[in-house]
Parts: structure tokens; C-alpha cells; sequence
């Protein structure tokens, strides 16, 4: 969309913000596994922080490649 | 019991604490959205950018923006309360009340808004039947979508208050005032940019509660079993079974009524005449993107109950107490509409939360966005250009629709701060609200499809069905037994009866219409063009590949359609 005009992608967008949250929450989960909370969530051997944040991570990282305005073809 | 301790710890009798990770995930998401603002503000330089997105958006992300705009906060909230309330009868607002609508217009109405090349659904009207009509179109909607917003505005902040304790004020001025800076800055184009970011955030940040709450009870027939142990004297879980009767179900509802009313009347009358949705689809590229967009949107409107009924349902199976209605609300006890954040914190841990809290925040920011730039279209192209300053150049009416998104939000600030005042006017707004919708589908779906529908038919037949809802809905509040009239039972609850007067209403709405066609003087077919079935050459699709046929996709999704049915009964 608009390609002609330079914009950059909304997937970019998108990317580079799940990117950094899956950075805090991958960071957080990590450190709840460190440092077990006080007030345990249910379920809080799932670590889902961990494994959700990775997820996040790899997406964002994902997208902010595929969609890098700076990408020949962008 | 960790939630116990979790909602014991704390602090000013709140529902969630965050910490600081939580509270740095959301201020990203707000420096994020202010920030696309500004930067596509250099892209909304005419009208057609600012108003309609330069017309250039592929077939997903008008999609996308479709659902979005429709998935506000209150929305997910509201029907996670109501799964928990009336189980899974809730979905029927997500499948029958929204997939045949969503398919409709893709498949038949698309062509006819995109091809006469409207900006607006009062635009359409007023090239179909007319300026009375656009005018009375126009002005319904402009003044409803402001003061909804505003309505919508208060109760996120009253949410605000009872999850996080944030301060009314607070949540209100922030979030409105961020939606207000990237919709003046960009547009409708930000709106739609930002819609389908906030998009991503709702689906990412509350999945993981039915994940977790899934492998919590053991998958989905593990979670059934606990609704029936904990519910023995209530089905939940069955969609059609139990509608054979009012009185066999919690709703009170009858299945004439999901189907006729809801899966007919309110839903098409939403999905295919509400500007705030129809907006979306309009930006489109070309008009094979136009039918996609709504298909792509049925297709993840019927996944998103899997995001919020399901996490009501899952309060029914775990939770160690019970949610009650407003009216039983004490010290210590939790309501309906409190499961999904109650859901929230029994599985998130710190930056899950945050995601989570920013997904209601972005949920209520992308409905507001969504009034905001319909309300600032339709003020300023259909009620300022046609009515006040018909020859002024397109960068004055860009000027135009850019203060008055600041005007709409700041009118809507007041209605909010109205109805913290008056709270009882909320029923009464959104009620007012609904009446224009069903008439509105009688005459838009009758301009479309009926050659002989005139002017006079069209302006006459949707002021008589807003007329005839508006008096039923008064008739039933100074006189109850009319509900037995109505609604057809002494037994139908309040969305039984609203079923029902958007039935009546829009056969009232389409009768007259026929009538007073017929008594009226046909338009010239030559004027038509365009507009009409039958007066409109719509491009073939026979050069297109099977798959890329948006009939084809509309099949598929009304087959998976009939198996979720099928598989729920």
C-alpha cells in the first residue's frame, strides 16, 4: 500500500513493537524463573512468560526483517 | 489460592496491580501509536488521504481494520461477561449475528458502495435517493457516533477504576486525547495503521488466557464437565438446543429471534449500513479488495470467541466463586463484567499483564478511533460541504476534518463527563442508537437492489421505521405488557425485545418505502447507473483464478460457518 510514496509497512510497524515486548516479557519470564514470585499465577510451572515472550520475539524479529524499509524491494 | 492473594495484596481495594515491566509495556504502546501518527501525517496531505485513506489499501489490512474497529474493549469485556452470564449463546453475536451480514456485503452490497464511488453510507443515499435523506442519515449518525463514543469513553475509565484504580480523569483525557492526536495527524489512514496494530495486541495479549485456562482444565470437554459439575440445573454449553423455548434457556430468547432478528435485522443493519464499519472497506484499492476485505473480516470475526467467549466460559469451569449482576455488586464481590480481567490475572505474570491491559487500552482506542474518523467523514463532507460550504477548496475541508476530530473528541469528553452525571442516560443513548440502524439497512438494501424505489420512498420509509422504533420502545417503557405485543412473549428479556423492534421496525421501514414508491414517480434508469442492481455493470471475475475469487472464499467461510454450528448445536 502507498508503496510509490516510501511509506513504510505497517508490518514493520507491528514487528518492531512485538519485537520489544517480546524482549520485556521474554526478559520478565526469565527472571520469574530465576526469582519465583511471591504471589505465583496458576499455572505458574508453565512459564508462560518465557515461551510467550520468546514467541513474540521471534515474530517481531521476523516481520521487522521481512518488512525493513530499508529492504531492496520494500 | 494465588488469585485470592493476588486480589487481597492489593492495594485501594483495585483488581490488579502492575508492576513496573506492565507499566512500560503499555507507555510503548502509546509513545508507538502517537509516534505512527506523526509519521504518517505527511501522507494525509488531501482529502481523499485524509478521508478515505487515498483509497489504497490492500484486502487485509481493510480487513483487518473492519474487525478491528468493531473490537472494542467494552466489546470484549461485555461478551466475556455475558459468556459467563448466558454461556455459549453469547457466540451467536459472533457467528450468526455478524458472518452471513459480513459475507452479504462483501459479496453484494461492496459493489454498489464501491462503484458509485460514495465516501460515506449517507453519501450513498443521497446519490440513491436524494439529499432529505443523506441529511437525516447524516446528522443521526454524526450526533449518535460522538455521543457513544463518549459513553464508551466513561465506562472504559469506570473499568479503568475497578481493575488497575486508575483515576476517571486520567484514563479519560489520556486515552482520548492520544486517539484525538494520531486520527488529527493522520487521519483515517493512522486510524486504519493503528487499527491493525491494535488488532495484533488484542488477539496477542488475550489468547494466552484460553491456552492456559484450556490446559488448566484439560482441554475443552474437560472444561464442559466442570460447567456441569459447578452448573447441574444450567446448560451452557449448547448454542441451539436449548432455543426452542423462552423459557428454557437463560437469555430468554426464542430462535426466531436469533435468526430473524438478530442474524437478519441488527446484524446486516451493523455490519452493511454502519459508516463507523463500511469506512473501512471503502479505503480499499480496487474493488476485488473491497469484496476480500469483508470476507478476510468474517473470517477472523469467527475465530474471535475463541479470545472472548471462551474466557467466560472458562470462569464458569474454574473460578472458586461465583460472578454476580450489577445490581447484587458488595464489598468482596466480583461481577460479571470483571471475569476477563479476573481471567487475566489468574493466568498473566508480570509483562503478560501489561500485554493484557494494553490490549483492552487498544481495544477501546481503535473503536474510539473508529467514531472519531466516521464522525469527522460524515461532518464534514456530508453535513458541512452539502449544507454550509458547498465550493471550498479540498485543503479546507482537509483543515475542516482535522479540528473537527478535535471538536468530536472533545464533545465526547463531555458526554462523558455527562454521564457520570446522569448515569441512567447511558440505556436510554444506546438505545437511541439502535433505532436508526434497522430502517437504515430497509433503506439502503432497497435503494440497492429495487429500481423502482424512489426518492420520497426512501426518505418516508426510514423516517417512518425510526419513528415506529422510537415509539415502540416507548410504548414498552410506560406500558411493560406491551412486551407480550412486541416481543411476542411477557417473558422476553431486554435484547429479546430489541430483536424484535429492529424486526418491526424495518418491515415498517420497507413497507412504506414500497408504498410510496409505488405511488411516487420512478428516476430515470440512466440516473441509476451505478447504484442499482440491474442498472450497474459489475466487472466479471471469469479471468480470475478459482481461488482468488472472493465467492469462493465466501463459500468457505459460510461452510465452516455451518460446521461450528453444527459442532456447538
Amino acid at each position: 500500500m502507498h508503496e510509490g510514496k516510501g511509506f513504510i509497512s505497517i508490518w514493520f510497524f507491528i514487528g518492531l513493537l512485538l519485537f520489544i515486548y517480546g524482549i520485556l516479557i521474554l526478559g520478565a519470564g526469565l527472571y520469574n524463573l530465576a526469582v519465583p514470585p511471591e504471589h505465583p499465577v496458576v499455572l505458574q510451572n508453565l512459564h508462560a512468560g518465557v515461551w510467550w515472550g520468546a514467541f513474540l520475539l521471534l515474530v517481531g524479529g521476523f516481520y521487522c526483517v521481512r518488512f525493513n524499509p530499508k529492504r531492496k524491494g520494500q | 489460592m494465588p488469585l485470592a492473594l493476588l486480589l487481597q495484596s492489593s492495594p485501594g481495594n483495585k483488581l490488579i496491580s502492575l508492576g513496573f515491566i506492565d507499566i512500560l509495556v503499555i507507555a510503548i504502546y502509546f509513545a508507538m501509536v502517537i509516534g505512527i501518527g506523526f509519521y504518517l501525517k505527511r501522507f494525509a496531505t488531501t482529502g481523499n488521504d485524509f478521508f478515505m485513506a487515498g483509497r489504497d489499501m490492500t484486502a487485509w489490512i481493510a480487513g483487518l481494520s473492519f474487525v478491528a474497529a468493531n473490537l472494542g474493549s467494552l466489546e470484549l469485556m461485555g461478551w466475556a461477561a455475558s459468556a459467563y452470564q448466558y454461556g455459549i449463546l453469547a457466540t451467536h453475536w459472533y457467528w450468526i449475528g455478524a458472518i452471513p451480514a459480513m459475507l452479504f456485503l462483501g459479496i453484494v452490497m461492496m459493489p454498489f458502495y464501491y462503484i458509485s464511488r460514495t465516501h460515506s453510507v449517507p453519501g450513498y443515499l443521497k446519490l440513491r435517493f436524494g439529499e432529505p435523506s443523506r441529511a437525516l442519515a447524516a446528522v443521526s449518525f454524526a450526533l449518535m457516533t460522538v455521543f457513544m463514543s463518549g459513553i464508551n469513553m466513561y465506562s472504559m475509565a469506570l473499568v479503568m477504576k475497578v481493575i488497575l484504580g486508575w483515576d476517571i480523569n486520567f484514563s479519560i483525557w489520556v486515552s482520548s486525547l492520544t486517539v484525538a492526536a494520531y486520527v488529527f495527524l493522520g487521519g483515517l489512514l493512522s486510524a486504519i495503521f493503528n487499527e491493525v496494530l491494535q488488532f495484533f495486541l488484542i488477539w496477542l495479549g488475550a489468547i494466552l488466557i484460553s491456552i492456559i485456562g484450556l490446559i488448566e482444565t484439560g482441554g475443552w470437554q474437560g472444561m464442559v464437565n466442570r460447567i456441569h459439575h459447578n452448573f447441574p440445573d444450567q446448560d451452557y454449553t449448547h448454542m441451539w438446543s436449548t432455543l426452542g423455548s423462552f423459557s428454557d434457556n437463560p437469555m430468554g430468547i426464542h430462535w426466531t429471534g436469533i435468526v430473524l432478528g438478530l442474524g437478519f435485522i441488527i446484524s446486516f443493519g451493523y455490519w452493511t449500513t454502519d459508516f463507523l464499519v463500511v469506512q473501512r472497506v471503502l479505503t480499499a484499492r480496487d474493488l476485488r479488495s473491497a469484496k476480500m476485505a469483508p470476507i478476510i473480516g468474517a473470517s477472523f470475526k469467527m475465530a474471535v470467541p475463541f479470545i472472548v467467549i471462551l474466557p467466560g466460559l472458562l470462569g464458569l469451569a474454574v473460578l472458586p466463586f461465583k460472578l454476580v449482576g450489577e445490581a447484587q455488586q458488595g464489598v468482596g464481590v466480583h461481577t460479571y463484567n470483571e471475569v476477563l480481567p479476573i481471567m487475566l490475572a489468574r493466568y498473566c505474570g508480570p509483562g503478560l499483564l501489561g500485554l493484557g491491559i494494553t490490549a483492552l487500552i487498544a481495544g477501546f482506542m481503535s473503536g474510539m478511533a473508529g467514531n472519531v474518523s466516521a464522525f469527522a467523514t460524515v461532518w464534514t463532507y456530508d453535513i458541512y460541504r452539502a449544507q454550509i460550504k458547498k465550493n471550498a477548496t479540498d485543503m479546507h475541508y482537509v483543515s475542516m476534518g482535522r479540528w473537527c476530530t478535535l471538536v468530536g473528541v472533545l464533545i465526547s469528553i463531555g458526554t462523558a463527563y455527562f454521564v457520570m452525571q446522569f448515569a441512567s442516560i447511558m440505556d436510554y443513548v444506546q438505545a437511541l442508537f439502535s433505532f436508526f440502524i434497522a430502517p437504515l439497512f430497509g433503506t439502503v438494501i432497497l435503494g440497492m437492489l429495487w429500481k423502482r424505489a424512489t426518492s420520497a420512498g426512501g426518505f418516508w420509509g426510514l423516517l417512518a421505521g425510526t419513528a415506529s422504533s422510537i415509539g415502540m420502545y416507548a410504548w414498552v417503557k410506560l406500558d411493560p405488557s406491551a412486551l407480550r405485543i412486541i416481543a411476542l412473549s411477557p417473558h422476553a428479556k431486554d435484547m429479546a425485545e430489541n430483536m424484535y423492534r429492529a424486526l418491526w421496525s424495518w418491515i415498517i421501514c420497507v413497507t412504506v418505502t414500497v408504498v410510496v414508491s409505488l405511488l411516487t414517480k420512478p428516476r430515470p434508469l440512466s440516473e441509476l447507473t451505478g447504484l442499482v442492481y440491474g442498472a450497474t455493470d459489475i466487472p466479471s471475475e471469469g479471468h480470475l483464478k478459482l481461488y482468488q475469487r472472493p465467492i469462493f472464499w465466501a463459500i468457505a467461510v459460510t461452510i465452516v460457518f455451518f460446521i461450528l454450528n453444527i459442532i456447538f448445536w
